[in-house]
């Protein structure tokens, strides 16, 4: 048997100092995965407690404390690392025929960056929390909090290092790594997915980055540029903050239209409906994403004036959204469908994706969004992008990749009744939040009126099926690292370089530097020859 | 080929790729530098905007002779890197130890002068939340001005430092015959920070220093 990554060396310290990407993304899929169920506890005790009208569970500070830890641990630290630094780890070199990513110990010091600030994040839940949600809104959290806002912004300050370093590392990767002939309208779209996205990371976190360190200043000795009994700008802060952290969304979402891509080409049998424009698709989206952050200010007392520009502006981000649902169905259109796992995922992602686009719309409109702001109208929206949209393709992703990666066929009924189950969770879970929040009812507030109650318990029953949805993989996928039959290098007959290489790859990717001379997808082509 | 194999990384082709890549990836790494800064002069327009008097009247109380005398010292010291740059390309080993050795210097002592500088800020009772005084009008807002001030030149001498330190390792490597005209990357891509770190020093300058000083 040939030697593969997972068997150039064996220990703990072989993983712990690689420096092959495949190993590194590895370890970025365990590290991820147990802050995703650290903050899926978070949020099942938060829909537990909203079971009834009064807050019976916990007390309305460790709600506020529950909330924020859900938010500060999805967000930083699993949805933003999630695709990117797993499978755009592994999948960046391979795409593009590169023996590794430019700079290995940069990316193995991302993951202990990442790994850094996930220990300040979690000590600090278990020190007691912080309880000023994800936003860190000032002056509450530099002035008023008495909770351990600092280490939570010291860690996420850490992590976003991590970001920027992935971002550099692909950057770099795909400019002056390409195979011979591999041109950049060559490249598989996950590939541009992870470009674009790389842009966001790389502009967007140093923002962050240096806001949170005027937070946590400001909150060492008192004094600072937010405070506003010296003259300081609180909304100055809310400006700098979303300057990031809209961008941040698209930081989670473009990497899932990368997955969704891959995954519809190869189960229609059909090459992607408008490559160029999909590309073009999501370096539009990665560029609005800039200009469009004051939306999430319209009841903050921004002018009026800048209000106007920033509705539009988001309007305008509906339009290479819109472009790439359509292709993606016009891919579909007279392709040979299969309904495998990942591609049950996929259409999950377009159905939900578009949901929370065109809701996205109700809360840019700016009448609209002054009823609706920081209703759970919000909550359902942002969740249909980043757990409908990003967390679909995400499974999508590992599914379809799985035997590539771990070179064994997990069992595909139960995949494809987790992807169904999943799905149906998430509606359930989040549909009923539109109605609700459209009805009045705010976010973060532990108790509500009676008449609310129905949909909170919708809502929390389907929290319940959604996370049998998720645990369901974490059993059949362990299950088939050791009984599953071995994958064929190519179980899928997809088109990608990545496909073209023993499963699991040699530790170097490839045995010989591939040579590209055509176009991606071509799955019509193969079609017309074999029918 | 075989010459330069011992300085070509597994994953890339050949050293042009190696030099490339490292290129790009410090500009790369230089823009999220300017985002980084562009924080804290977002943070100072805004306060200037809202407090013009407080940031003239702090402005005429920080130490601007110190602060001219460095900015010379600053753009010396960019001059003295572009020649150890030189140097580097031509393959001149002692004039490139030469050079990195005098920016080092130059480094240094502007972080020296900083230093005097912040002393006598401490003295005159003009840092903010620890040791702060003023009789005059706008007293919050003159703290705030002090505040930024030293916000941004406490960020901007901590890149001068990493610069310092990262210059003084290529300094011992070249000194060590670790630089060829086929391969001296390194030196290029300090470079291109240090130059970086001197062209912020020149917005921090008149922002914090002249603001009425006309």
């Amino acid at each position: 048997m040939k030697t593969s990554y997972l068997t150039a060396g064996f220990g703990l310290w072989s993983w712990l100092a690689t420096r092959d990407h495949k190993r590194i993304a590895i370890l970025y899929t365990i590290s991820i995965t147990l802050l995703f169920f650290i903050g899926g506890a978070a949020v099942a005790l938060i829909r537990l407690d909203l079971l009834t009208p009064h807050s019976e569970l916990v007390s309305i500070e460790t709600y506020n404390k529950l909330f924020s830890m859900h938010g500060v641990i999805m967000v930083w630290f699993f949805l933003i690392p999630s695709i990117p630094a797993t499978l755009g780890n592994f999948l960046v070199p391979m795409m593009i025929g590169a023996r590794d990513l430019a700079f290995p110990r940069l990316n193995l010091l991302s993951w202990y960056l990442y790994l850094l600030g996930a220990l300040f994040a979690i000590g600090a839940l278990l020190a007691g929390g912080v309880d000023t949600g994800w936003t860190f809104y000032t002056p509450f959290s530099t002035m008023f909090s008495n909770t351990h806002v600092f280490a939570v912004v010291a860690g996420v300050f850490v992590a976003g290092f991590s970001s920027i370093l992935t971002g550099l590392n692909f950057i770099v990767t795909i400019h002056e790594m390409r195979a011979p002939g591999l041109t950049w309208f060559r490249l598989p779209l996950f590939v541009w997915s992870m470009y674009a996205t790389s842009l966001i990371l790389v502009l967007a976190t140093p923002v962050l980055a240096m806001t949170l360190f005027l937070i946590a200043v400001e909150r060492l000795f008192g004094i600072g540029v937010f405070d506003p009994a010296l003259g300081g700008g609180p909304l100055l802060f809310q400006h700098l903050f979303w300057f990031y952290s809209h961008p941040a969304v698209y930081i989670m979402i473009v990497p899932a239209m990368g997955v969704a891509s891959e995954i519809i080409g190869c189960f229609a049998r059909n090459g992607i409906f408008g490559y160029r424009f999909m590309a073009y698709a999501m370096l539009a989206i990665a560029g609005f994403g800039f200009l469009v952050w004051g939306h999430h200010m319209f009841v903050s007392g921004q002018s009026a004036y800048a209000g106007t520009v920033f509705s539009l502006l988001t309007f305008l981000v509906s339009v290479p959204s819109a472009v790439k649902v359509f292709n993606w169905a016009a891919t579909l259109y007279k392709g040979r469908i299969s309904f495998d796992a990942p591609m049950l995922y996929a259409l999950g992602f377009i159905g939900l994706f578009t949901v929370g686009g065109l809701t996205g719309l109700f809360l840019a409109s700016l009448g609209l969004d002054v009823h609706l702001h920081d209703t759970y109208f919000v909550v359902a929206h942002f969740h249909y992008i980043m757990v409908g949209g990003a967390v679909m393709a995400f499974f999508g992703g590992i599914h379809f990749w799985w035997p590539k990666v771990t070179g064994r066929l997990y069992p595909d009924a139960w995949a494809r009744f987790a992807a169904l189950l999943s799905f149906f969770g998430f509606n359930l879970t989040f549909f009923p939040q539109f109605i609700v929040g459209y009805l009045g009812m705010p976010r973060r507030y532990p108790e509500y009126p009676p008449e609310f109650q129905v949909w909170n318990v919708l809502s929390s029953a389907g929290a319940s099926v959604l996370a049998v949805g998720y645990a369901l993989p974490l059993f059949y996928l362990f299950w088939s690292l050791r009984y599953g039959p071995p994958a064929p290098d190519n179980p899928w007959r997809a088109k990608g370089l990545e496909w073209q290489t023993p499963s699991p790859p040699p530790p170097e990717n490839f045995l010989a530097t591939p040579v590209v001379a055509a176009e991606p997808y071509a799955y019509a082509d193969e079609d017309s020859r074999s029918g | 080929m075989a010459s330069v194999l011992s300085t070509v990384a597994p994953q890339f082709d050949d050293a042009e790729q190696q030099r490339a890549a490292a290129t790009l990836g410090m500009w790369i790494f230089l823009a999220t530098e300017i985002l980084f800064f562009g924080v804290l002069f977002a943070a100072y327009t805004l306060t200037r905007v809202r407090h013009p008097e407080a940031f003239a009247a702090g402005s005429r109380l920080t130490h601007v002779t110190l602060a001219s005398l460095n900015t010379g010292v600053l753009l010396t010291s960019s001059l003295t890197m572009a020649l150890a740059g030189h140097a580097a390309r031509t393959g001149a080993r002692r004039a490139l130890v030469a050079w990195l050795g005098l920016t080092v210097a130059l480094g240094a002592g502007f972080l020296a002068i900083k230093g005097i500088e912040y002393r006598l800020d401490f003295t005159e009772h003009l840092v903010p939340a620890l040791n702060f005084a003023y009789a005059g009008p706008r007293a919050d807002q003159v703290e705030l001005f002090f505040f930024v001030y030293f916000l941004v030149t406490g960020v901007h001498a901590l890149h001068v430092f990493i610069g310092v330190a990262a210059i003084a390792a290529i300094a011992v490597m070249a000194s060590r015959r670790a630089f060829t005209p086929a391969y001296f990357t390194p030196v290029e891509v300090t470079g291109l920070y240090w130059h970086l770190v001197d062209i912020v020093w020149l917005f921090v300058y008149p922002l914090l220093y002249l603001v009425s000083r006309a």
